[in-house]
């Protein structure tokens, strides 16, 4: 079967669960079986139906599971969302509408040679940088919940460390793969940029005080470089600087430290100090609030979780038990109605989703398409493990979405720019392979 | 580049296998300590989707749910229709104040959430068809006449009444005063705090049956009495000679009456009427330290057993005032303790209705102390019994013979002593009166305890009533009541 015939057959697959997904939520909310939620079911997968023909014109050879994963994830997440309210899953809907039109422009642009990028790499860089700075413009940017991560245009919103992210990944895969040699030869001069990387990602975090995406884009840089060199000095050279960077943040800017302090002791036994009411509590009832109810959330569902459109997120009387569900918090609304055995299904497609990046990077011929494809799987991966580790409280908590699942528009087109171009790499590294 | 590549991928795997691990944690091994956490408000409101087990006696349904749908989903809210009759044993479950009693200590039960394979089965089955989860029925022997007739005798006095069947241990009635309607818990909390009773706070909440701790005044010459006749020192007709007072440290422990001394009195004839020179002397004679081995034996410094919560339950013993609160203090040598006081239920003693009534009724059942419980079976939405409490000995606290010796003496206490005001016709009873006065002029803590069945047989009741700021003895105010609760719960026909 060719590769695109089993796309289209995971796809019906994922369909199928989808749908089960959405009538069972339908079911539970309205109380009765009908056939309303068809049309949301319909419309998911025509837009996926639509993203498959596109794929099939434009990148025949190209890995046969990304794209149904891809699908699966965002089912999923829009079904939550819209348990959690239907008018929320109306505008993501469009926005996966929007994104799927984004990632069929980008296959047409690019269908000849994606390589082209690599000619533009220090544009691609410098507006990194400028897209990751554009929310402390004054007058364009604004805070939400202490972090400055949002630019406003008239009434547009929209996150650019999302796309930052992926510019950022190019520039990297275009610019390791001409100095990888000389890298990995450690002379000292050549430590340079890693150096002026590693102080736009602190002065990042100084600008935005957003922990998250500075981890991030900083780990994503730390890996493709070890990958284009080979040289376990510059991760460990990167990773004290980060550490070091960030300790010596952790007393300046109070928000790094706060979030510290709840990720190590989120229950406190005595009433202490409280900075949003200024009065004394217990720290579950203040700083780590949204936290320890994320986890009650979550250990809520145990083995089989609540099911489907049971699970509790409001008190008797409606009031919301968790704020950010389906944002931040998205991970822990799915683990308590779908409890272990679905979060770890939804891990375990995050983790297939990742395996297909890295195999692409594998049989990439060349070094710009293998670090392109490396670097956006380990994106990938890393953001997963921020959002869902800081959930999990393995590590601090910092509001950065979860990959095709969370609710958001900036986050679910820069998910499906990202998904174009390993379907790219994918499809030139199979066509090449089949020549020879 | 490939190698370093799988470097990386296997990097990136291992984050992903760290979060699957995380999940693992969180949903199994942490889950029951977070389920119990009080501001886990999650797991409060997830529990009102269960249809909650009902709460029996064996007449009548004293815990119900009334289903209310809120958006779209079913939520079983509790209602108790006997109101106050059995509000502290029975408890409450509510949004707003978590949950108390039987509701508190059985909700793994009343939740369905204690698993066997079939219920594992039944309930998997149910969530399939989109039933909800019924929880178990727990089926109490409490008797409710018992308990309308106990807190109507109690009235406005602050106090408690226990009254349980000595040969099991079975809990007939376990009645506190002020009691309180468990409806307005969740919605009208302020009907409860504006409860006033013959004492300041009035503390409906509080169940005075188990958590309350008073000076047991002479009733504690029960045990003393026991302790004394156990060491072979002292026989029922063993004569003292009571001069009215007793010297301790130099210092004279008065008889309640002192205008009438007693003159020579056998140990039999001091309980009957309660001298306290003589329980001193003896007292002094034994030592504190047999008094409290004797009293341990009883129960006393453990935690008496029952199915309600832990905390709703104290033991008995001596306290001592640390660090604004009260500790259970164990002398390790007999001079820190004043023997003499502490043999008539003074020193630094508190005990509870419910440790008395237990004292009572291994005194009845020829000395067998046996474990007190309230929940007769627990009952599966199958009808099938999960769980049916079999009668348990505790151990032998005094020998049959002291046993009947200290129970004679209290029948004779009842027949012509303290203890008149208890007398039924029909009924064989064995009493003590206590009477502790805590230096304020018409604040005394004043008992009865006693045992009671039908003439030649076992004693098939055993009672502890207490009250609190009253101005007689306990023969006088605590006697009458245990009365009418005897009445009501052995010869309930005369009592319609």
């Amino acid at each position: 079967m060719s590769a695109r015939n089993k796309e289209l057959v995971n796809l019906c697959f994922a369909a199928l669960v989808a749908s089960a997904a959405f009538a069972s939520v339908s079911i539970v909310t309205t109380g009765v079986v009908s056939t309303h939620w068809l049309g949301y079911a319909g419309v998911v997968f025509g837009l996926y139906i639509t993203a498959h023909l596109v794929a099939r014109s434009t990148v025949p050879y190209a890995d046969p599971t990304l794209l149904p994963i891809a699908g699966l994830l965002t089912a999923v997440g829009l079904t939550v969302i819209y348990r959690l309210g239907p008018e929320d899953a109306r505008r993501q809907a469009v926005w996966i509408g929007l994104g799927i039109a984004v990632f069929a422009a980008t296959l047409f642009w690019l269908r000849w040679d994606y390589r082209v990028l690599e000619r533009y790499k220090y544009l691609f860089g410098v507006s990194a940088v400028v897209l990751l700075l554009l929310p402390s413009v004054p007058g364009l940017g604004y805070r939400v919940n202490g972090v400055k991560l949002w630019v406003k245009v008239g009434g547009l919103q929209f996150q650019p460390g999302e796309l930052a992210k992926i510019f950022l990944i190019v520039f990297l895969a275009g610019y390791l793969r001409d100095k990888r040699e000389a890298l990995a030869r450690g002379r000292l001069k050549d430590l340079g940029p890693l150096l002026a990387i590693w102080g736009a990602a602190m002065l990042v975090l100084v600008q935005t005080s957003d922990l998250g995406s500075a981890l991030l884009n900083f780990g994503i840089f730390i890996a493709m470089v070890y990958a284009a060199t080979g040289r376990f000095l510059y991760v460990g050279v990167g990773l004290t600087l980060f550490m070091a960077g960030s300790a010596a943040l952790y007393n300046t800017l109070g928000r790094v430290e706060q979030r510290v302090t709840v990720w190590l002791h989120p229950w406190t036994d005595e009433r202490v100090y409280c900075a949003i009411n200024g009065k004394l509590e217990y720290r579950q009832n203040c700083d780590s609030y949204q936290l320890v109810k994320s986890l009650y959330s979550i250990a809520n569902g145990g083995y089989g979780g609540t099911g489907l459109g049971k699970g509790t997120f409001e008190t008797v009387d409606g009031t919301p038990l968790i704020p950010y569900l389906n944002t931040d918090f998205v991970y822990s609304a799915i683990a308590q109605e779908l409890g272990l055995v679905g979060a770890a299904a939804l891990l375990l497609l995050f983790m297939v989703f990742v395996a297909r990046g890295f195999r692409i990077s594998l049989i990439a011929q060349d070094g710009f398409s293998k670090l392109l494809a490396s670097g956006l799987a380990f994106g990938f991966a890393l953001q997963t493990f921020i959002i869902v580790g800081g959930v999990l409280r393995v590590v601090p908590l910092t509001g950065i979405t979860l990959p095709f699942v969370s609710y958001g528009g900036s986050s679910i087109l820069s998910n499906f720019v990202m998904l174009a171009l390993l379907l790219l790499v994918s499809n030139r590294a199979v066509a090449t392979a089949n020549r020879s | 580049m490939n190698g370093q590549i799988k470097r990386v991928a296997t990097v990136a795997m291992a984050l992903l296998v760290v979060l699957i691990v995380a999940t693992t944690y969180w949903q199994t091994w942490a889950r029951p300590a977070l389920a119990e956490r009080q501001d886990n408000e999650i797991q409060r409101v997830a529990q009102f989707e269960v249809r909650r087990g009902v709460i029996l006696t064996p007449s009548r349904v004293v815990a119900r749910n009334r289903p209310r749908v809120v958006r779209g989903k079913t939520l079983y809210f509790r209602r108790y229709p006997q109101g106050k009759l059995a509000a502290h044993v029975v408890g409450y479950s509510t949004v707003a104040r978590s949950r108390t009693g039987l509701e508190r200590s059985l909700n793994d039960y009343l939740t369905g959430s204690v698993r066997s394979l079939s219920s594992l089965v039944d309930q998997s089955l149910d969530k399939l068809n989109g039933k909800p989860i019924v929880g178990d029925a727990v089926r109490t022997t409490l008797d409710l006449n018992g308990q309308r007739t106990a807190l109507e005798a109690l009235g406005d006095n602050c106090g408690a009444v226990v009254a349980l069947d000595p040969r099991t241990g079975r809990l007939r009635a376990m009645a506190s005063s002020p009691s309180y309607d468990p409806n307005d818990v969740e919605r009208a909390f302020g009907k409860i705090e504006k409860i006033r009773a013959n004492c300041t706070p009035a503390s409906p909440l509080l169940n005075r049956a188990s958590q309350g701790l008073y000076p047991p005044g002479s009733t504690f010459k029960v045990v003393t009495a026991s302790a004394a006749l156990e060491s072979g020192k002292v026989e029922p007709g063993s004569t003292f000679t009571d001069p009215g007072y007793c010297t301790v440290y130099g210092k004279r422990v008065n008889n309640f009456d002192t205008s009438r001394p007693f003159g020579t009195v056998s140990l039999a004839t001091a309980l009957q009427f309660s001298v306290n020179s003589v329980f001193c002397n003896i007292g002094l004679q034994l030592g504190a330290k047999r008094i409290l081995q004797q009293a341990k034996k009883f129960g006393f410094y453990d935690r008496p057993p029952l199915e309600t919560p832990e905390s709703e339950r104290r033991p008995s013993g001596l306290y001592k005032i640390e660090d604004r609160g009260l500790h259970l203090y164990e002398p390790k040598r007999n001079r820190d303790v004043d023997a003499g006081r502490m043999a008539f239920g003074q020193e630094r003693l508190l005990v509870t209705p419910l440790q008395m009534a237990m004292v009572a009724g291994a005194i009845g059942n020829g000395g067998i102390l046996m474990k007190p419980y309230v929940v007769d079976r627990i009952v599966a939405p199958n009808s099938r019994t999960r769980m049916r409490t079999k009668p348990q000995k505790i151990r032998r606290a005094v020998s049959p013979a002291t046993a009947r010796d200290v129970g004679d003496m209290m029948v004779r206490a009842v027949q012509a002593g303290t203890g008149t005001a208890a007398q039924l016709p029909g009924l064989r009873i064995g009493g003590k009166t206590g009477t502790a006065e805590t230096g304020v002029g018409g604040s005394n803590v004043t008992w009865f305890i006693a045992f009671a069945g039908p003439e030649g047989k076992k004693p098939t009741l055993a009672i502890a009533v207490v009250l609190q700021n009253q101005s007689l003895t306990g023969g006088a105010t605590a006697a009458p009541i245990a009365r009418q609760v005897m009445q009501a719960l052995l010869l309930p026909t005369a009592n319609p």
